[in-house]
């Protein structure tokens, strides 16, 4: 059921879609999210394009407000769930997961999806538990909302999944409720309940964001035991570089609602191919730094989505927005680009394949000298 | 929660003990303040030209020759042992629990609450079921369709019946359905066990009219408490568990929004069981509230202290009752 | 948003009844209307038929329905239907109505001693509802609980108390305390048909004082005290079936009442049943309806429902604007200067609006323009206007006013007036009196409180009356027993002022009056008495103790369904309830 003109073109289109020729487990292409509102249009997800192998993980980062939780929520079909959040929110572009796509199908056709294939945690583990149910019965609802099968069963995969992600007493902790968990323990216990139904694409947003740093490697370290358990995708969705080196296979690095670097986490990492992603870099904390030398922040402050600047999002806050000539970067949208060759994703490029992809207007080799000669012998 | 339980009751006994005293104290203290002697109080529940001696016999009678602790006192001890009076040729018992006779009638004032308390419950409670069904029933429709129609009718309308006062629709209602348009005629109030149609129809009136000022509040709060529920974060994560939206609804949303809600129900039907003044005013029901109107129109402290202390059990009970109840329904409040 | 004052809320339901005085029509009036004021002319329906069922309905509950334990007029009136007294008034319109005849006594007292001694001899063959005879020792009996148990009984006026020779020693302590055969020594009962009474000093209207309930025979083994009321021992045509306090009362036919023994009763319906504390409004809605027959206090309808019969001539037919026996008056305080002075007492009778203060008041339905201390429907009245007001179009004339108050030198005055604050009449008739004053330099202010503490705590005690520098109190009075001394005494004697309760608001001292209120009421010429009490009137006014406002009226609705209905002066324009039946 559709209910935008945009997407009642898309579903057209999509009888006539077939799946595209990849074997990519998640694919999203040009997905746009868009809010209309009183002051205007908020484009929270303007044309993303990214995909993923199960089995493998990708890091999305980003400011707040750049779009990454848009993005997960698009995926799991969470802005149209109810009626009164089908009125509020455009969607275009295609998701594809495993071979169905989402954008174009019937709400109630994903939601049979959500929990079961693809299944989400939350950052704050307190607030995105119900407080007055206890961790086993909203357990034991998740899992069967999707099986059919009695209380006691229920009960005893609940316990099971406990003592899976590490909970302690497990048939005894089942009946307690959110606020008497640690906060560490209650992630654990939502993750629990995310991967109850064996979920074939996870994602993770913030997962450690509210948690002490102690826990949050036992987390991650969690997160990653559990994949390779059950071989599913894994989406993180964080704005801590620290977490993502930790975990992500890939890295999809947004500003603006848009991808402006994609690539494999390494590549981006040590050759980093985007003026923003060097700011991320820079105004990070690392150890193997002099500590008398200061964080070099990203000047400005985040774009309103609204009234995106014209080019390239970053333009009023990048250092090199003159260098490439005609004022380009002030007028054209920059595409992504492979950082090394120019190609685009579309001529080959697949995450976790090698492509390394960046949206900026200056040439490759400019960005090369800069990074090599001002940029990382500050880091 | 049983050691809770005790200690709050505990605590209602010591509270209903301050409203006594507080009650006396008004009753006596800020007369005699403004001047008036013991002589003009006693003359208030005399007929015609008193002479001195008159006035003296019923200042005895009534003990107002006493200090006022003394009179708090033989209160006190009235309630819980029973005293003696002599209204006639015999003495009279007055069985525990005695608050006492009315000063002007001389009747036991307990036996003349019990009498009305059947009225009062029954418009309360019917009230009450009435306005918490509609209400809660109106707040979810509302908040599941912000800005629709639907809503912003529902709301308008809930505008007006918090606006409007009860003694408006009351008397509307009377002329309206009463005696313009005979559908609900009018007759005192009938016991239930006598028989329940008409216990029914003479209480359908007094119900809407009461039920509609309070459905209008609900309503609202309903609305507000929804709409503020279903913006929270497990809303989003029961969602993305795959649950049918109405589960998502009802099962998460809407048991933490009624928790507030059952807060402030406690403390409504608490304070209308003390009675609806207004209502039973206009309906012309004998209930407490029309009870209380008269034992302070004539100054009468017995009947007086009677309601008062009813009205604060009540309210104590109630509140009680719903903090225990949201313990229950909420784990995060611990009674402690 | 809850809770609020009675008055408030009466106040309020009654002006949301003005939006409602156009929505509701009146209902069931269409058969036999009669004419306006047919009730107060002759009786209206006048019928014998007997059955069905007599509903009253009054706004308030008295605190008793002991004939021993009130002083309502209603009562006294209502309650001859279940108790009779030793003589009462014979139904009749108007001042018709104050004929006296006996009523339990076979004829009117026999005075004796210069009457000082009175005696009554009962009629044979009275029975209790229960089939027990009636006594004289009843009769003594119900007069000792009802005067000298004041502890117990508190309720009704205690004239007996006043005007019987006391015990000696010490005094009678009411048959609660005195256990003793004899009781109260001046009242004899030689045998069980036979009562007599020794006064203190000679009364000769006191056929008029045992025309109250107190008289009506109580046997005292079933005497209950307080409690009494509950379950009266019928004398009358009917007798208690259920009494609910403060809901419902329900009479049915007293199976021992004959018409032999009672010239006076009817016995017409099968049931009477009086609805309590039902809302004014209601109740005037279920007059109009036909559901209630007669509103009990007789005190009229509310002024919304006034507004709406006068207006509609099918339903002014059916109304009854009769005179109560009352006059609304502003008390001068002769105590409190300016007023200490006669001239500036005078000056105040010219100065007053009448016809301002008597629109305040309601208009002439609610009372007709006063210049006597008498109203009009009281034996003794006499015609006259010693301070004529004179209009010039709608204003006043002041010469005379200003005149006196020039004469009195007073200059520009201050004062306080007082009112009773939940009579909204009343406050409105003080507020004309301070526009009026202010015309001749006098600036009052007004202070109102409440009728239950009126008397007790503020306009009935001289104190606060000398401390407050009150020289002006709004008033309104009806007297207890239709003679001029029944109504002057209370008002006018120096020896009734008291210290709290006193209702001689003027604080009136003449040693003049007083004489002729004692002599008036030894005199057992008729004729003579009433002569006194015109010349006690005149007296009062060139005093010019008080200023007359109004002779007090009611508007009442006539139900078209009720027999026998007539407006009588005895018991303040209300009417006769003895012989009320309905139409079948």
């Amino acid at each position: 059921m559709t209910d935008s003109s945009e997407d009642r073109t898309a579903a057209e289109a999509a009888t006539t879609k077939t799946a595209p020729q990849t074997s990519a487990f998640l694919d999203v292409r040009d997905l746009k999210v868009h809010f209309p509102t009183d002051d205007g249009v908020v484009k929270s997800v303007d044309g993303l394009t990214f995909s993923l192998e199960k089995g493998k993980t990708l890091g999305i980062v980003g400011e707040s407000g750049s779009g990454k939780s848009v993005t997960s929520l698009a995926v799991m079909g969470l802005h149209r769930a109810s009626r009164q959040q089908r009125n509020k929110v455009r969607m275009s572009g295609e998701i594809w997961l495993d071979g169905k796509e989402l954008v174009s199908a019937d709400p109630d056709e994903v939601r049979r999806l959500r929990g079961r294939e693809m299944a989400m945690i939350f950052q704050d583990p307190l607030s995105a538990l119900h407080p007055f149910y206890s961790i086993g019965s909203q357990i034991v609802e998740a899992y069967r909302v999707h099986n059919d099968v009695d209380k006691k069963t229920a009960r005893k995969r609940a316990i099971e999944m406990l003592d899976r992600v590490g909970i302690p007493q497990p048939d005894k902790r089942v009946d307690d409720h959110p606020h008497q968990f640690s906060g560490g323990m209650r992630q654990r216990a939502m993750i629990a309940m995310a991967l109850v139904n064996n979920p074939e694409l996870l994602i993770a947003d913030e997962p450690t964001t509210a948690l002490d740093v102690t826990v949050q490697a036992q987390i991650l370290d969690l997160i990653r035991d559990l994949q390779k358990e059950f071989g599913s995708a894994v989406i993180i969705i964080t704005h801590d570089l620290g977490v993502v080196a930790e975990l992500a296979d890939d890295l999809l690095v947004m500003y603006g609602g848009r991808c402006i670097e994609r690539g494999p986490a390494e590549k981006v990492f040590y050759e980093p191919q985007h003026p923003y992603t060097w700011g991320l870099l820079g105004s990070m904390p690392r150890i193997d730094r002099e500590q008398t030398e200061r964080l070099i922040p990203v000047k400005g402050s985040p774009p309103s989505l609204i009234n995106v600047p014209s080019g390239c999002a970053f333009n009023p806050r990048c250092p090199y927005a003159d260098v490439p000539k005609d004022n380009l970067t002030r007028t054209v949208r920059p595409e992504l680009r492979e950082a090394g060759s120019g190609g685009t994703p579309a001529n080959g490029g697949v995450a976790g394949g090698g492509g390394h992809f960046s949206a900026c207007h200056m040439a490759p080799e400019e960005r090369k000298r800069i990074w090599t000669e001002e940029i990382a012998p500050k880091l | 929660m049983f050691s809770y339980i005790i200690r709050r009751l505990i605590s209602a006994v010591i509270l209903l003990l301050i409203v006594s005293a507080v009650t006396f104290g008004i009753f006596f203290l800020l007369p005699k303040l403004a001047g008036q002697s013991t002589d003009q109080l006693a003359q208030q529940y005399i007929g015609k030209a008193p002479t001195a001696a008159d006035i003296a016999a019923v200042k005895k009678n009534l003990g107002l020759d006493k200090p006022v602790y003394e009179q708090y006192w033989d209160f006190l001890k009235g309630i819980f042992a029973g005293v003696d009076y002599k209204f006639g040729p015999e003495a009279a018992k007055c069985h525990v629990p005695c608050f006492g006779y009315s000063f002007k009638t001389h009747i036991e004032v307990w036996p003349e609450i019990q009498s009305r308390l059947p009225v009062t419950l029954s418009l309360a409670a019917g009230a009450a079921v009435l306005w918490v069904v509609s209400g809660v029933a109106t707040g979810v429709l509302s908040a599941l369709r912000p800005g629709s129609f639907f809503d912003r009718a529902a709301m308008g309308v809930a505008l007006a019946g918090v606006s409007l006062p009860m003694f408006f629709t009351g008397a509307l209602a009377l002329a309206l359905f009463t005696y313009q348009w005979p559908i609900f005629e009018r007759s005192d109030y009938v016991p239930l066990l006598d028989n329940p149609f008409l216990w029914a129809r003479t209480l359908v009136l007094p119900w809407v009219t009461l039920a509609f000022l309070y459905s209008a509040l609900y309503a609202r709060l309903t609305r507000a408490g929804m709409l503020e529920t279903l913006a929270e974060d497990f809303i989003r994560t029961a969602r993305a568990k795959g649950l049918p939206e109405r589960k998502v609804v009802v099962r998460h949303g809407l048991r933490a929004a009624l928790t507030p809600i059952i807060t402030v129900f406690g403390m409504d039907l608490g304070l209308l069981l003390g009675g609806a003044l207004i209502t039973e005013q206009v309906f012309s029901l004998k209930g407490v509230g029309a009870f209380a109107v008269e034992a302070i129109n004539a100054n009468d402290l017995p009947n007086i202290l009677g309601v008062t202390l009813l009205a604060a059990f009540f309210i104590v009970i109630c509140n009680l009752v719903v903090d225990v109840l949201y313990a229950a329904v909420d784990p995060r409040v611990r009674l402690s | 948003m809850r809770r609020s004052v009675p008055v408030a809320t009466i106040a309020a339901i009654t002006s949301a009844g003005l939006l409602l005085a156009g929505c509701s029509g009146g209902k069931g009036s269409s058969e036999g209307s009669g004419e306006a004021n047919a009730a107060t002319k002759g009786v209206v329906n006048a019928s014998d038929a007997k059955g069905g069922t007599v509903t009253y309905a009054m706004s308030d509950a008295p605190e008793s329905f002991d004939p021993g334990n009130t002083y309502y007029a209603f009562i006294y009136n209502f309650s001859r239907l279940y108790a009779r007294p030793l003589t009462t008034f014979k139904p009749g319109p108007g001042t018709k109505g104050n004929e006296l005849v006996p009523d339990l006594a076979e004829s009117m007292g026999k005075p004796s001693d210069g009457g000082k001694t009175w005696t009554y001899k009962l009629r044979k063959g009275v029975k209790y509802e229960d089939g027990s005879t009636v006594t004289s020792q009843d009769v003594k009996y119900a007069v000792e609980r009802s005067n000298f148990a004041r502890d117990v009984l508190s309720l009704g006026p205690n004239y007996f108390q006043q005007f019987l020779k006391d015990n000696d020693g010490g005094g009678y302590k009411g048959p609660y305390k005195d256990k003793s055969k004899a009781g109260l020594k001046s009242i004899e009962t030689p045998d069980d048909q036979t009562i007599v009474f020794h006064l203190k000093k000679p009364f000769a209207e006191f056929d008029y004082l045992v025309s109250a309930p107190q008289t009506a025979p109580v046997p005292q083994a079933k005497d209950k005290g307080a409690d009494y009321t509950k379950s009266v021992l019928s004398t009358g045509s009917y007798k208690f079936q259920s009494y609910q306090e403060g809901k419902q009362l329900t009479l049915v036919r007293n199976p021992q009442w004959s018409a032999k023994t009672d010239p006076l009763r009817k016995q017409l319906p099968d049931k009477i049943v009086l609805n309590l504390k039902v809302a004014q409004s209601t109740i005037d809605k279920d007059l109009q309806s036909g559901n209630t027959l007669v509103d009990l206090a007789g005190r009229g309808v509310d002024g919304q429902t006034q507004a709406q019969l006068l207006t509609n001539a099918d339903e002014k037919a059916n109304t009854d604007n009769a005179l109560g026996q009352r006059l609304v008056y502003t008390a001068i305080n002769t105590k409190v200067k300016p007023f200490d002075n006669l001239e500036c007492r005078k000056a105040v009778e010219y100065a007053i609006d009448k016809k301002a203060v008597q629109t305040a008041l309601g208009g002439p339905i609610r009372g007709e323009l006063a210049s006597t201390v008498l109203p009009t429907d009281i034996a003794g009245y006499q015609k006259y206007d010693l301070y004529p007001q004179k209009y010039d179009g709608d204003k006043l004339d002041l010469a005379e006013a200003k005149k006196h108050w020039d004469k009195c030198g007073a200059g520009k005055a201050t004062t306080t007036i007082l009112a009773r604050n939940d009579r909204q009449d009343e406050v409105d008739a003080a507020t004309s009196v301070i526009e009026s004053l202010k015309k001749i330099g006098v600036t009052a202010k007004i202070q109102s409180y409440p009728t239950s503490k009126y008397f007790s705590d503020y306009a009935g005690v001289p104190a606060f009356n000398k401390k407050n520098n009150v020289g002006l109190i709004m008033m309104q009075w009806g007297s207890d027993f239709p003679t001029g001394y029944g109504y002057l005494q209370q008002i006018l004697n120096g020896k009734a002022i008291s210290k709290s309760g006193n209702t001689n608001l003027s604080e009136l001292d003449d040693p003049e009056i007083n004489k002729l209120l004692e002599t008036a009421i030894a005199n057992t010429d008729k004729a003579a008495r009433e002569k006194a009490y015109a010349e006690i009137d005149k007296k009062t006014m060139e005093q010019a103790a008080l200023v007359p406002l109004t002779y007090f009226k009611v508007l009442m609705y006539r139900s078209p369904k009720a027999t026998n209905l007539v407006s009588t002066s005895a018991f303040s324009g209300q009417y006769d309830y003895l012989n009320i039946g309905v139409k079948k």
